[in-house]
């Protein structure tokens, strides 16, 4: 009797203190942001998630009255997490902030309205002048911008392993024709040219291929429709990436992006084309020192290109813990939240203002690079084709290595650009 | 009045389960056809309604022939492994040997694993590196000799939907044994000495006396690995990921309606699964009806 009746007290005094500390929160809504902001990911391991970690440190100095909720969802590039995001938005049970690819991908949520315009974040502090000018027309849509980008990384990089290059005297391919002729004679001394895994580093292959042939502009036309999927350009490109494909492992569709590059590392391959979380993979998971372990060029065809992706935070209309959240991306978009973020997770700050010297040397090449190329957008990554298209491309991608059927592929890209209003 | 009692307590006492099957059920059955009769196309509903418009696209959609095809050699390949399989282990632990017990749990046992488990562990078996990559079952067969049996298993072009199938026949093998022993053990011992007396063999015993009589449990068996190989998904996703050689048709439906944020044509695709299913289902379901009214 006594132990159940302390029990009734004890869920009172929770009930209890649920409604102070529910009181509290909507009575202190003003400039200081307390209570909670539930933040939704897909980091969950590796780089991604100490990265998170570190950012959320630096939130929690700056907003000790928050309490941060990590409400991530694991699975690779978000692909568990998107499905879990939906039904939660659809639900009207919004996370305060949740993680995007900046770009196209984003067009969804803002077509629905379900994302809030954070223009006046811009505007508060000075993201305008920090963020590069090349950058921000790429997240605008109809001069609003509904996104925070932490963080920018390069998905046109070539790895390769630098004692295998040596032994069969060849250099980084600055051309496909190039890669060609080094991969006919890895081919014959056994090596495998180009590492490959499943289908999704395909779609980021292909996407290397078409930058490579096209060239920047009429890569970007793709996207605008200034290019024509139907034209002779993009035919050459689809020749170009069958061939290339005669040059990879059989045994691509089973294998991870870790497990490609992994075998660059181990000397069985000579090349990976992945982006540049690879050198996460490569200094810190097997500690190998660059350019000795591991050496990279931009990808054959792409030198003064920067294809890049970006990770971003966005505030949902309806979000409960509004000021929060708004103090959330205020961090997210700082110096010293990008800075922390960016080290752990071995990717640059969208901020230009960034402190170099405490970046390791390839991050260092990268933040040049992307100071001084032409930008360029990733398809596989979200930035420049919205989620319908980029599923329509990747199935016609996944036809096309069962038949390898070049004017077969061409003809459903076309289709795609057009059911995408292109 | 008298009526009502003796039929108002057992009514309240399912009515919640048939509530809840009514709604979550039924309900969602319904409510996903009509979805599948919309173009929804975004992350807010839109009832925009097509008819049947997203039925005929799919009919002549590349992919989901594709998908029809390996959801046809994935289910001929799993139910005829099973069923012969299930049937020989069941005949062989017929015969009174020791440690029957035991080995009936050691075949069972992999039923209790779920698919994603058993998906991560052939992924490793079944890796299809070669050279000096070779590992799992491959690598098995070169060390014994057996090099010509080394092959891609699930990337095996055209076919890998068969390979995939192996590790399903490995969980569901054991459950079909036990279906079939269950099913030899019922038939009256005096039976088979009846055919012994008769001077049948033993092979003609199983053959015309045993077998005949295991009818309605291949039956029960068919159905229920039917749904199971119709339904596949999580397998799948476990050894190849998302990858159109090896897509069936739950593939596409949750690539449709998470990834593409195409609702509409998912709804389709998880209406022709129902369908799919219900072929092999509803005939199973009149068939037993009739059996119970003739006893």
């Amino acid at each position: 009797m006594k132990s159940r009746k302390s029990k009734l007290f004890g869920a009172i005094a929770i009930a209890a203190s649920i409604a102070l500390t529910a009181t509290g929160c909507s009575s202190d809504e003003g400039s200081n942001a307390s209570g909670q902001v539930e933040v939704f990911s897909w980091w969950t391991g590796g780089g991604e998630e100490a990265g998170l970690n570190a950012l959320v440190e630096v939130f929690n100095q700056e907003y000790p009255d928050v309490e941060f909720v990590n409400a991530a969802v694991a699975g690779g590039a978000g692909t568990n997490a998107r499905a879990v995001l939906a039904t939660r938005l659809q639900a009207g049970e919004a996370p305060d902030s949740f993680q995007g690819h900046a770009g196209a991908e984003l067009m969804d949520y803002i077509t629905a309205g379900q994302l809030e315009d954070l223009s006046f974040l811009y505007d508060e502090e000075g993201w305008r002048d920090v963020m590069p000018a090349t950058l921000l027309p790429l997240i605008t849509v109809d001069g609003k911008i509904y996104s925070v980008p932490v963080n920018i990384h390069r998905a046109n990089v070539m790895w390769a392993n630098p004692k295998v290059l040596a032994d069969n005297g060849i250099t980084m391919p600055g051309s496909w024709d190039e890669f060609f002729a080094a991969a006919d004679k890895l081919k014959a001394a056994g090596v495998t040219p180009l590492a490959l895994g499943e289908q999704w580093t395909q779609l980021h292959l292909f996407e290397t291929v078409l930058l490579g042939v096209l060239g920047t502009d009429a890569y970007n036309g793709l996207w605008d429709g200034s290019t024509g999927w139907d034209s002779a350009e993009v035919k050459g490109a689809l020749d170009t990436f069958k061939k290339v494909l005669t040059y990879t492992n059989s045994d691509a569709a089973s294998l991870s992006w870790q497990d490609a590059s992994k075998l660059v590392i181990d000397g069985k391959a000579a090349f990976n084309i992945m982006g540049d979380w690879a050198e996460g993979y490569f200094r810190v998971d097997n500690s190998l020192v660059e350019q000795e372990g591991y050496t990279w060029a931009p990808a054959p065809g792409t030198a003064g290109t920067f294809q890049f992706l970006s990770d971003s935070f966005t505030l949902p209309v309806g979000a409960k813990n509004r000021d929060a959240a708004i103090a959330w991306l205020k961090v997210a978009g700082s110096a010293a939240g990008q800075d922390a973020f960016n080290v752990k997770k071995g990717s640059i700050p969208a901020r230009n203002d960034a402190d170099k010297a405490i970046y390791p040397p390839y991050l260092q090449s990268a933040m040049d690079d992307w100071g001084s190329n032409k930008i360029a957008g990733s398809l596989t990554h979200g930035v420049t084709a919205s989620n319908a298209w980029k599923a329509e491309i990747d199935t016609a991608l996944g036809l096309f290595l069962q038949n390898k059927d070049v004017a077969k592929f061409q003809a459903a890209l076309a289709t795609a650009a057009t059911n995408a209003g292109k | 009045m008298k009526r009502a009692k003796d039929w108002m307590p057992g009514l309240l006492l399912t009515a919640p389960s048939l509530i809840a099957l009514a709604v979550f059920v039924y309900g969602f059955i319904g409510w996903n056809f009509r979805i599948s009769l919309t173009d929804w196309k975004a992350l807010s509903p839109d009832f925009n309604f097509v008819g049947l418009k997203n039925y005929r696209d799919l009919l002549i959609d590349e992919r989901f022939k594709i998908d029809i095809k390996n959801s046809l050699i994935f289910t001929v390949v799993f139910m005829v492994a099973c069923l012969l399989l299930g049937l020989l282990l069941a005949i062989l632990l017929d015969q009174k040997m020791k440690f029957e017990g035991l080995f009936r749990s050691v075949y069972l046992l992999p039923m209790a694993i779920s698919f994603i488990v058993t998906g991560v562990v052939w992924r490793w078996l079944m890796n299809p590196a070669t050279d000096d990559r070779i590992s799992g079952i491959n690598l098995l067969f070169t060390k014994v000799g057996l090099d010509p049996l080394v092959n891609q298993w699930h990337l095996t072009p055209n076919w890998g939907m068969a390979g995939i199938a192996l590790p399903a026949v490995w969980q569901m093998a054991g459950y079909t044994m036990a279906l079939f022993l269950a099913g030899i053990r019922s038939i009256p011992e005096e039976i088979r000495e009846a055919a012994r007396v008769d001077g049948a063999s033993e092979w003609r015993i199983y053959r015309h006396v045993i077998l005949p009589q295991l009818r309605p449990i291949a039956l029960s068996a068919i159905v229920i690995l039917g749904h199971i190989s119709l339904k596949v998904f999580d397998l799948i996703i476990a050894i190849a990921g998302k990858q159109l050689a090896l897509d069936v048709p739950a593939i596409y439906m949750w690539q449709t309606s998470f990834d593409a944020y195409n609702f509409g044509k998912g709804a389709t695709l998880a209406t022709y699964i129902l369908f799919s299913v219900a072929i092999v289902i509803i005939p199973y379901l009149f068939f037993t009806m009739r059996q119970e009214r003739k006893s």
